[in-house]
């Protein structure tokens, strides 16, 4: 390959590289904790998602090695009873963003394969709809916990 | 002058009888802020297996004010934020909190045993007791207060979830139904409605 051509490839790398840079890329997480329940009982998992781009981005899921599944789930109270679905994905507009707090998103952790102690931190993979990933400490929070704490 | 005022005396005894009767019935009723349903709910009443194990009834709880909240412990989310919303006011309304108990029913009786329960109760609040039964005396109860829970079906590898009412029920020392908070509901009304519950009541 010649010199130029070489050049001409790499700079078409590098704009495909920058039109296509992934939402993990342009996502900040902040507040993330995890509200831990004695024994064996599934967990909730919370956190603020900041996107930074011109371009909304979508959560659609995420796991950990500390849990055996982890899935994406929305609490809801409507006539006065309280329900939890499955979701799919969770958009996070363009230069906004979206919470995953108590009492609507959040993430379900389903069977600690160690026991999660308050105090603990715990890595969790946040995956977006493009196939990208971003790795998160999540701070574990004893059960009366309201907030991601100090 | 002697027929001018007969009636003073009387009226006067009249006067003072009426201030003392109404002393004493209290028949103002209480400025409560949350929904009040005194009257319009049933009084507390069931035969359950607590969180120790032990057979009890609405009876054990004469003489406290009684927070009941219907729930399960495989919801992660809306049942534990309650319970930690409760255990702030309980917190807030410091010593007073001695004369009040949390019963969290569980409408999910299979998995919650009395041992789940009790790990699960006691992380949130020591004056929480956890409730369970047999399937048809929950369902006594859930619908002695109008309240619902239906189990969605099963994901297949053994979960489902269940949505159930999001109500506290409030009743007072008596067992008599007083308020109904909601999720939607401050935390402050709720503290102020108790307040004026456990200061009324008799000593415990």
């Amino acid at each position: 390959m010649k010199p130029r051509s070489m050049t001409l490839l790499l700079a078409g790398l590098l704009l495909a590289g920058g039109v296509h840079a992934t939402a993990a890329e342009h996502v900040h997480a902040r507040h993330a904790w995890i509200r831990v329940l004695p024994g064996s009982l599934p967990a909730s998992a919370y956190v603020t998602l900041e996107n930074g781009s011109d371009q909304a981005v979508a959560l659609s899921g995420a796991s950990s090695t500390a849990y055996a599944e982890v899935m994406l789930h929305r609490s809801s109270t409507a006539g006065g009873m309280s329900r939890m679905t499955m979701v799919d994905s969770l958009e996070i507009p363009a230069h906004g963003k979206a919470v995953l707090a108590p009492a609507g998103y959040h993430l379900m952790l389903m069977q600690a394969r160690k026991p999660v102690k308050p105090g603990d931190t715990i890595a969790v993979l946040l995956k977006f709809a493009d196939g990208s990933t971003l790795a998160t400490d999540f701070i574990a929070r004893p059960a009366n916990a309201l907030d991601a704490g100090p | 002058m002697k027929s001018r005022y007969p009636l003073r005396p009387a009226l006067l005894l009249l006067l003072v009888l009426g201030l003392l009767l109404g002393g004493c019935q209290r028949v103002q009723p209480l400025p409560l802020r949350l929904t009040n349903v005194t009257g319009h709910m049933p009084t507390l009443a069931f035969t359950l297996t607590d969180d120790q194990g032990k057979t009890v009834s609405a009876s054990d709880f004469r003489g406290k004010v009684v927070l009941l909240y219907f729930g399960y412990t495989h919801c992660p989310d809306v049942c534990p934020l309650t319970l930690a919303h409760l255990h702030v006011v309980m917190q807030r309304l410091g010593k007073l909190a001695d004369g009040a108990r949390i019963l969290f029913v569980s409408v999910d009786p299979t998995r919650d045993t009395p041992a789940v329960l009790h790990a699960y109760v006691n992380a949130f609040d020591p004056r929480a007791v956890g409730l369970t039964g047999s399937a048809s005396d929950i369902e006594t109860l859930v619908k002695r207060y109008r309240a619902s829970f239906t189990r969605e079906p099963s994901t297949g590898d053994g979960n489902y979830e269940v949505s159930h009412s999001s109500a506290i029920y409030v009743f007072d020392r008596d067992g008599n139904p007083r308020v109904l908070a909601t999720p939607a509901d401050s935390q402050d009304d709720l503290v102020h409605d108790l307040h004026l519950l456990l200061d009324t009541g008799v000593a415990p």
